[in-house]
């Protein structure tokens, strides 16, 4: 489902980072974990083809997404992997299900609102279709994020840092609900976290532990 | 959902700030419109009205007054000349056609021109209704003059003194309608025609009012002695060959008491007169479409800086960079699109405030609020305006580096 190897990145700057071997099979989860600067966005960031690697290959589902150079490779993008942000970002002028579209649309896919819908409420949140999200609770956000990176239901999620600002509750319930829908999906579930409690409940552990000068 | 729509979600976004755009936008091709439609119609009015009119005769004064008085009906005249000397002209070899025009008195805001039926021909104008003037005391309508006086073949007006009818009515001397002219868009289209004899009767009449001169109703029945001191106001004049036109106002200016002005030179006049004006207008709606121009690149550069990290999202679900550069173009030109339209409706409905505002005679009343093919410049500049004040904030969107602009917002 996805495998990296041999990955390392060169900053602007000139340093270098170079990223452990690891493969996730299909419907596995795992944590990549690390100091601030450890490169744990960097390399989410190598994993969705927007950052171009040094050296090594990532693969999803077969394909290469370097390979794949401009709008197809966007495509292929939003198809392969659904992100979901810290604070779960999503498009302000939208409403929720039209945030939800956009990743359709953005994908490749015909836009359809009825599939948007049908996600929503299986994530509890059919009746927040309309809403803005400045209208949405933490709650509500993290859900409706879930489901803007499921729609295209993509053989792989990326997590960054999804638990950090929240409370014991709120956090486990987020990872509750991301292994919940990776496990439905059978994708690849990658966490990107410093958080000792998501650690703590995943079995899979990627320890990157270098650190690069001049890294952000 | 398609780029358009996520454009137009876009503004919705900051419609206060884009609104103010589209406002500024708006006034400058507004401005621009005013000025196309302005400059337009008098130019083709100036054209029309003057087209086969080789010379104007008249009395002595300024040119430029003996062609705005009695080509464009829209100035006092200079004064009268003798009938005998216009006569005359008429009957030298380098003129084809001489239309003798008697000016004086007006209905409403609308002049009575006495002339004879060759005037018509000048404008190719036709009737519309009923027939030309065949007696004394019977008139033709323009098209514009019947509208606003609501006269019809068969009803009868009185004159008043002064071209603006604002003197006393000759309400003794009744004029009848015998025709409507079909709209010429010309001069004609605001004047009341009539015989020069019905001028002469009805102001024979007025100056020796209080004489003990005899009521003569019967303007055809004049003797020679009678016709010797009757004058016209001017002599429109066709050329019967190029020729002419070096010799005969030269002739007249030089062995005449009367002067001859072309049209052409000038309207040419006019246009150097009125072109400093339509020149400081064109540099104020420069000045406002440069300004609002302004104003959406700031409003839609500021808003891209806000939005850095919904680019960056955009990206992460899959848009590529062309996909974000269109979006943000397409703002571009959606506000200068609303700005466009604005402007147009703007402009039109100045020129029919201008028409309410003015008095139906008024010279500038005939600036028409008709769409014209020149209004082509306004949705182009507006284009223009809004691709050039989108392309950088477009450029910027393009370039968005996804990683470094989700790393600044994640603070």
């Amino acid at each position: 489902m996805l495998a990296v190897n041999g990955l390392s990145y060169a900053y602007p700057g000139g340093a270098a980072l170079r990223f452990p071997d690891f493969a996730l099979a299909a419907g596995e989860t795992a944590v990549v974990a690390g100091p601030s600067g450890s490169g744990k966005s960097t390399l989410l960031m190598l994993i969705a083809g927007l950052l171009t690697p040094a050296t090594g290959d990532v693969q999803v589902a077969g394909r290469q997404l370097s390979e794949h150079r401009g709008a197809a490779g966007d495509a292929l993008r939003g198809q392969l992997m659904g992100v979901v942000l810290q604070s779960f970002r999503l498009l302000g002028h939208l409403s929720v299900v039209e945030n939800v579209v956009t990743a359709q649309f953005f994908a490749g896919r015909r836009p359809d609102r009825a599939q948007a819908r049908a996600v929503l409420a299986s994530l509890d949140i059919a009746d927040l279709a309309e809403r803005r999200p400045d209208a949405l609770s933490r709650g509500q956000l993290q859900r409706a994020a879930i489901a803007r990176a499921v729609v295209n239901r993509p053989p792989l999620l990326l997590a960054d840092e999804p638990t950090s600002s929240l409370d014991d509750d709120a956090a486990e319930a987020v990872l509750a609900l991301l292994t919940d829908v990776s496990g439905r999906l059978n994708a690849g579930l990658l966490v990107a976290t410093h958080d000792s409690r998501v650690k703590a409940r995943f079995s899979r552990i990627v320890e990157l532990r270098q650190s690069a000068e001049g890294a952000p | 959902m398609t780029l358009l729509s996520l454009a137009l979600a876009g503004l919705r976004d900051n419609r206060l700030s884009h609104l103010l755009s589209v406002l500024m936008l708006g006034i400058g091709l507004g401005t621009v419109t005013l000025l196309l439609l302005f400059s337009g119609t008098l130019a083709d009015r100036l054209g029309r009205d003057a087209r086969d009119i080789d010379l104007v005769v008249g009395a002595k004064g300024s040119p430029l007054q003996l062609v705005l008085s009695t080509v464009f009906q829209a100035d006092i005249p200079t004064g009268n000349i003798p009938l005998a000397e216009a006569e005359a002209l008429a009957a030298n070899r380098q003129v084809r056609l001489a239309v003798q025009l008697a000016l004086g008195d007006a209905v409403g805001a609308f002049r009575i021109v006495g002339t004879s039926p060759a005037y018509l021909t000048l404008y190719d104008a036709h009737l519309a209704d009923g027939r030309l003037w065949q007696k004394p005391m019977e008139a033709v309508l323009g098209a514009s003059a019947a509208a606003r006086l609501r006269l019809k073949p068969g009803d009868s007006f009185v004159g008043a003194h002064g071209l603006q009818g604002e003197g006393h009515l000759h309400a003794d001397h009744p004029y009848v309608v015998t025709g409507i002219l079909a709209e010429s868009g010309t001069v004609l289209d605001r004047l009341v025609l009539t015989a020069v004899d019905s001028v002469w009767e009805v102001h024979e009449h007025h100056h020796h009012h209080d004489a003990d001169h005899d009521d003569d109703d019967d303007g055809d029945g004049d003797g020679d002695a009678e016709r010797a001191g009757r004058e016209v106001t001017a002599v429109l004049i066709q050329y019967a060959s190029p020729v002419a036109a070096i010799s005969l106002p030269r002739h007249i200016n030089l062995e005449t008491p009367m002067q001859a002005a072309s049209p052409g030179f000038e309207i040419a006049r006019i246009y150097s007169l009125v072109g400093v004006g339509l020149d400081a207008f064109r540099a104020l709606a420069a000045s406002l479409i440069l300004t609002s121009g302004l104003s959406v690149f700031v409003a839609l550069y500021e808003r891209l800086r806000a939005r850095r990290y919904d680019l960056a999202v955009m990206r992460l679900l899959g848009a590529s960079r062309r996909q974000l550069l269109v979006t943000i173009l397409l703002e571009g030109v959606l506000l200068a699109g609303a700005g466009a339209a604005f402007g147009l409706l703007l402009g039109h409905a100045g020129v029919l405030a201008l028409h309410h505002l003015l008095p139906a005679g008024h010279a500038f009343a005939v600036v028409s609020s008709a769409w014209r093919v020149e209004e082509w410049l306004v949705p182009a500049l507006a284009a223009a305006v809004g691709l050039v004040a989108s392309i950088i904030p477009a450029l910027a969107a393009y370039r968005c580096d996804v990683s470094a602009a989700l790393a600044g917002a994640e603070v």
